[in-house]
C-alpha cells in the first residue's frame, strides 16, 4: 500500500468516526469538539489532493472562527439538563425537503465538474496556487462567487436585524 | 539525496525548536529584569550570575509542584488544554525564514523549516486554532471564573484576527504573495514594508498583543476579576505549559512582525557583504539581525506591560470592531487607489 492511500484510509476513518460521534455524544460541547476533529481531517483530506490554499482556509473559516463560536455559546448557553426539543412536523417536513435539494445539489456539482476537473489536469496548470484560483474565480465563476457573497451579505445583515428586533421587543 | 534534505530539515526543525524554548525561558527572565528595571528594583539576581539561571529554577520549581487535579467530569479535556496551547504556539515557527540561504557541503541549505507559498495563511491558521487550548481548559477546569477567562479570551481573539487579517490584506495587495521567503526577498535593501505600511504595521502590532493575550489585552487572565483567569484550576507544569506557550507566542508574533514589516534577515549592506565576505557570512549576519529585530519587539512588548493599565471589556471590543475594522478597511481602499494609480501610469507610459 502507498503512503497516500494509508493516510487515506486513516483521515477517513477519522472523518467518519468523530462525524458520528459529533452526532451520538450526549454532551454538547464533547459534540462540537468532535466536529473540530471532523473538520480538521477534512482539511487533510485538502491536503492529499494537494489543494494546500483549500486545506488552510478551511482550517481558517470553520475550525478557527465558526466552530469558535458554535463553542462560545454552547459554554454560555449552559446546556446541563439534556432535554428532547419538541419539533413539529413541518421542521421535519423542511428538514428532509432541503436534505434532497442538497443532493440534487451534490449531484450536479459531481455531473458537471469531472469536464472542467479533466481539463485542468490536462493542461497542467498548478491550480493549488493563489493567483490561479483567483484568476478561476473572478473569470469563469464571476457570477456565482459574487450571488455567493451577496448571500453572505444577506445573512449577515438579517442576523443583525434579527438581534436588535429581540432587544427592541424587550 | 531524499535522505540528506531529512537530515537537513530535521536539523533546521530541532534547531528553530530549540531556540523557541530558549528564548521563551529567557523571555520569562527578561520580563522580570525589564518589569524591575522599569519600578526601580534589582529584579532576579540570586540564581546565577544575574540571575540568569532563574528560568532553569522555575521550571525545576513547576516540575516538582504538586499536581491539583480539579473535581471535573472531563478529566482528558483537562490534560488537552494546556497541550493544545503548547503545540500551537510552537507550530508557527515552521514556515518563519530565519535567513536566505547557507552554502556547506556543496549544497545550499534554506534556513527555513518549509516554504509554503502561503505561509502567511499557514500562520493564521495556526494561530485562529490557538484559541482551543485556552477555550477548552478554561470550560474543563468546571470553574466559573476558568469559563468566563476563556469565554473573554475567545471572543477577543476572534475579534481581533478580523482586524489582523484585514491589515494584512493591504499588505498583500502590496507584495503579491503569501510567502513569508518571498516577502522578506522583496524587502532587500532599506525597503522596509513598515515604510510603505505604516497604518498595517500599526494595527497588526496591536492585533498581536491581543492575539497574545498579554497586557493591555489580559483579560483572560485579569487577576483582580478573575482570580487567574483560564488556568485558575492548573497547577505544576500544566500551569507551566499556559506561562510557557504564552512566551512562544510572544517570540513568533515578534518575529512575524520582523518578517513582514521590519526586512526579516535583511540589513543595510547585504549586498556588499555577500560580494566581499561570501554567502555564509551574509547570512549568519542576517540571522543576526533578525535576531536584534524580534529582540527589539519582546522589549516592546514587555515595556507596554508595565506600563499601561488593562483595557475595560467594552473598551477592548470598541477598539476592535469599531476603530481598527474601519482603519484596516480604509488603508485597503487607500492601497488599491495607489496601485491602481501606478498601474495607469504604467499603462500609460509615464
Amino acid at each position: 500500500m502507498s503512503t497516500v492511500l494509508i493516510l487515506f484510509c486513516v483521515l477517513s476513518a477519522i472523518t467518519l468516526s468523530t462525524a458520528f460521534l459529533t452526532i451520538f455524544s450526549k454532551n454538547p460541547i464533547h459534540s462540537a469538539i468532535y466536529l473540530v476533529i471532523c473538520f480538521f481531517s477534512i482539511a487533510g483530506h485538502y491536503l492529499l489532493l494537494n489543494a494546500q490554499f483549500l486545506a488552510i482556509v478551511h482550517i481558517i473559516v470553520y475550525s478557527g472562527a465558526i466552530m469558535i463560536l458554535f463553542l462560545f455559546t454552547i459554554m454560555l448557553m449552559n446546556l446541563n439538563e439534556q432535554r428532547e426539543v419538541y419539533r413539529p412536523r413541518i421542521t421535519r417536513l423542511g428538514a428532509i425537503v432541503s436534505f434532497c435539494l442538497i443532493c440534487l445539489v451534490l449531484i450536479t456539482i459531481f455531473i458537471n465538474s469531472k469536464p472542467i476537473v479533466g481539463e485542468y489536469t490536462s493542461t497542467g496548470e498548478d491550480y493549488q496556487s493563489i493567483k490561479v484560483l483567483g484568476k478561476i474565480l473572478l473569470n469563469e465563476y464571476m457570477v456565482p462567487f459574487e450571488f455567493a457573497s451577496i448571500l453572505l451579505l444577506v445573512a449577515m445583515i438579517g442576523t443583525v436585524l434579527l438581534s436588535k428586533k429581540e432587544k427592541l421587543e424587550k | 539525496m531524499d535522505s540528506t534534505i531529512i537530515i537537513e530539515k530535521s536539523v533546521i526543525i530541532v534547531a528553530v525548536f530549540a531556540l523557541t524554548m530558549l528564548m521563551a525561558m529567557y523571555s520569562t527572565w527578561a520580563e522580570r529584569k525589564v518589569a524591575a528595571w522599569l519600578q526601580d528594583r534589582v529584579g532576579p539576581n540570586r540564581a546565577g550570575p544575574f540571575g540568569l539561571f532563574q528560568p532553569l529554577a522555575d521550571g525545576l520549581k513547576l516540575f516538582s509542584k504538586e499536581e491539583f487535579e480539579p473535581n471535573t467530569p472531563n478529566r482528558f479535556l483537562f490534560f488537552v488544554g494546556p497541550a493544545i496551547a503548547m503545540s500551537t504556539a510552537l507550530m508557527t515557527s515552521a514556515v518563519i525564514p530565519w535567513g536566505d540561504k547557507l552554502h556547506l557541503f556543496g549544497r545550499d541549505i534554506l534556513l527555513q523549516a518549509t516554504d509554503l507559498n502561503i505561509g502567511l495563511l499557514y500562520f493564521f491558521g495556526v494561530v485562529s486554532v490557538g484559541v482551543y487550548g485556552i477555550m477548552i481548559g478554561g470550560w474543563a477546569s468546571n470553574n466559573k471564573f476558568s469559563l468566563m477567562g476563556a469565554v473573554r479570551a475567545a471572543s477577543q481573539m476572534v475579534s481581533y484576527e478580523v482586524a489582523m487579517g484585514l491589515s494584512m490584506i493591504a499588505l498583500l495587495m502590496m507584495t503579491g504573495t503569501l510567502s513569508l521567503r518571498e516577502i522578506s526577498a522583496q524587502q532587500a535593501g532599506m525597503n522596509w514594508n513598515v515604510f510603505y505600511q505604516p497604518l498595517s504595521f500599526i494595527i497588526f502590532l496591536i492585533c498581536a498583543f491581543a492575539e497574545t493575550n498579554r497586557t493591555p489585552f489580559d483579560l483572560a487572565e485579569c487577576e483582580s476579576e478573575l482570580i487567574g483567569g483560564y488556568h485558575t484550576e492548573y497547577s505544576s507544569m500544566k500551569m507551566g505549559f499556559y506561562l510557557f506557550a504564552e512566551y512562544a507566542n510572544m517570540f513568533i508574533s515578534s518575529t512575524i512582525l520582523a518578517v513582514l514589516f521590519f526586512g526579516g534577515y535583511n540589513y543595510p549592506g547585504m549586498s556588499w557583504v555577500v560580494e566581499n565576505w561570501g554567502v555564509n557570512i551574509a547570512n549568519v549576519l542576517g540571522f543576526g539581525a533578525l535576531f536584534i529585530k524580534l529582540c527589539g519587539f519582546i522589549f516592546f512588548y514587555m515595556w507596554v506591560r508595565w506600563t499601561i493599565p488593562r483595557f475595560r471589556y467594552d473598551q477592548l471590543m470598541h477598539l476592535g470592531w469599531r476603530i481598527l475594522i474601519p482603519l484596516s478597511i480604509i488603508n485597503i481602499i487607500i492601497t488599491g487607489i495607489v496601485i491602481l494609480r501606478a498601474d495607469i501610469a504604467a499603462y500609460l507610459g509615464f
